[in-house]
């Protein structure tokens, strides 16, 4: 099983859309995993069916028994969050800041602090089109820890793809450089990148191929909107032939992204012949036979 | 006053809104004060070419292990909630990227032998510009991005107290926003009228609401879609502040780091409806 993660630091480059293309073309054969569990939006396209769910807990935070609770202050005291707040007669804790760290229920001598385990989100396995499976979440409404949601999401789809002997696993991956994104990243055999010709698209593939440098998986991109700004796709693949990261696509700017969105539909269904559906098609099956050589 | 310029989905127009709209409240004489706070990738800085005139590394405090009265009690380890620190018979090992810095191993350890030491995180850098514009600018492999969004906060507050303050705040719903969030007097969603645009507001707004903050929507990229996410504000009663037109040469100028409203007519209306807006908070 090779297991593929889309990303693309900068958001709004397309790479759900994209993502959802392969998926959708090699759903009989891949467990797709949703990782942008902040903001999970493949579903959308992919008509999935919710049909199994399971709640994930994360973290804990801190609850004080206003009965017991003498005001003492200790608690407050050791606090490095401010999540912790006087009342008149008893302290109170804002779940909000709460790290979960328990320092506050240890040095609570009243024995007025429990730590209770949090729902940080839920966890779902759909059916999708064309006879596909899926992993995909939701996070809690002002819920944390989703880096430990989007581990969760991958080791499902794994164990999913695994089990009924699928070849690929497609992870559309999350935003940024920090704790989700690396936590998307582990275990990857091929990183696509989705950037745009765009001075912000540049700057932030720059950044999140250094981190995955780090990783020392192999790489490949797809430019989209390339000829927005045909200077800037000629500085982006400047850098990526220096970076000897091979360019598997470049799309052109049209509408169709949102269109075929607005339809719930990918690119591939929206109008199979057209060039960005063409494009996409031979940038998988560039993408399988990167991964399917890099083992032996 | 202090503003969050915030969405959902990532790329639908935070950083080019709240650019433009620094460069036109400055222009206008307010005395307004720019924080990047998107610090896994921050972009405003591509935009506004000022001149350097600060730079502070950010830091948290992390526990560094000191051989010397260690009894290797394994008081630490059984403290630390984020397996943060292994005890082992000879040793304690720590590991800093696990650590929320909440004190606790160091704070009870009997001998004082785990005592907190800054690791650095990142960059805050201060740009005079027409306006003061501050980033904060998380260090590749740092995983936490809220201390360094509350550092760039506060160095902004301490620095400029009665200045109108916005925060260009990172993508999502989750810790990361919320910090940026949750202490501002209203938070501005960006979005696009599409079904990805219209989900993730939908998520943003539960965010807003659990925070309890005031906020209103602006609508980039008008026209491309469908009507749903001006169907679900009407329906919300949530305020639509404007409306910016979808329009290539927007995105083009942008793609070159370009500012938009002095060239782009319908886009300096837009701004002028969210300073009329704005106005209307006080």
């Amino acid at each position: 099983m090779k297991e593929i993660v889309v990303i693309s630091g900068k958001g709004g480059t397309g790479k759900t859309s994209i993502s959802a293309s392969f998926a959708y073309l090699e759903a009989k054969n891949a467990v797709i995993a949703d990782c942008d569990v902040d903001a999970a939006n493949m579903h959308l396209l992919l008509d999935a069916d919710f049909s199994h769910q399971e709640d994930f807990y994360s973290g804990e935070v801190a609850v004080i028994d206003s009965e017991k609770c003498t005001n003492c202050g200790d608690c407050f005291d050791v606090c490095r969050f401010d999540a912790i707040t006087k009342k008149e007669n008893y302290h109170e804790v804002n779940p909000i800041d709460c790290e979960g760290c328990w320092y506050c229920s240890r040095v609570c001598k009243h024995d007025a602090i429990s730590m209770k385990t949090q729902k940080a989100g839920d966890l779902y396995i759909s059916n999708i089109k064309n006879g596909g499976v899926m992993v995909h979440a939701k996070l809690g409404f002002a819920a944390e820890n989703s880096g430990k949601l989007v581990a969760e999401v991958k080791k499902k789809a794994r164990s999913r793809a695994n089990n009924e002997n699928k070849s690929y696993v497609i992870t559309d991956g999350s935003p940024g450089i920090g704790c989700p994104v690396i936590s998307s990243l582990s275990g990857a055999n091929l990183v696509v990148f989705v950037t745009e010709a765009t001075i912000s698209g540049l700057h932030d593939l720059k950044r999140v191929y250094k981190l995955v440098k780090t990783f020392k998986t192999p790489s490949v991109c797809i430019i989209n909107k390339y000829d927005l700004n045909l200077a800037m796709a000629k500085k982006i693949e400047e850098f990526l032939a220096k970076e000897n990261i091979e360019v598997i696509a470049k799309l052109s700017y049209d509408e169709t992204f949102p269109k075929a969105m607005s339809q719930a539909k990918t690119i591939i269904e929206y109008d199979e012949h057209s060039d960005i559906a063409q494009n996409l098609k031979s940038a998988w099956q560039k993408i399988k036979n990167l991964v399917n050589k890099e083992k032996k | 006053m202090t503003i969050t310029i915030a969405s959902g989905k990532g790329g639908t127009g935070k950083t080019t809104v709240s650019s433009n709209l620094s460069f036109y409240l400055a222009s206008k004489g307010k005395n307004i004060v720019l924080a990047d706070l998107d610090v896994e990738e921050p972009n405003s800085s591509l935009f506004i070419k000022g001149d350097e005139v600060n730079k502070e590394i950010a830091y948290t405090m992390k526990p560094i292990w000191e051989q010397e009265n260690c009894k290797l009690c394994g008081k630490c380890a059984e403290v630390c909630n984020f397996n943060a620190i292994l005890a082992l018979p000879k040793g304690i090992l720590t590991f800093p990227e696990l650590c929320h810095s909440c004190y606790a191993c160091s704070e009870l350890c009997p001998t004082d032998s785990l005592p907190m030491k800054p690791h650095r995180i990142g960059e805050i850098t201060e740009y005079k510009s027409e306006f003061a514009f501050v980033e904060g600018r998380l260090d590749l492999g740092q995983e936490m991005a809220v201390p360094l969004i509350k550092q760039t906060m506060e160095y902004v507050n301490k620095k400029y107290p009665s200045a109108l303050k916005l925060w260009d705040a990172p993508p999502g719903t989750s810790c990361p926003v919320i910090e940026a969030s949750k202490d501002s007097d209203f938070v501005v969603l960006i979005t696009e009228p599409t079904p990805f645009g219209l989900n993730d507001l939908t998520l943003a707004v539960e965010t807003m609401k659990v925070l309890n903050k005031k906020f209103g929507v602006i609508i980039n990229r008008y026209g491309v879609g469908d009507n749903k996410v001006e169907e679900y504000c009407f329906k919300e009663n949530i305020p639509i502040i404007t409306k910016i037109q979808n329009d290539k040469e927007v995105a083009r100028l942008y793609s070159n780091g370009e500012l938009i409203y002095p060239k782009i007519e319908h886009f300096k209306n837009s701004l002028d409806e969210i300073v009329e807006f704005f106005e209307g908070l006080k």
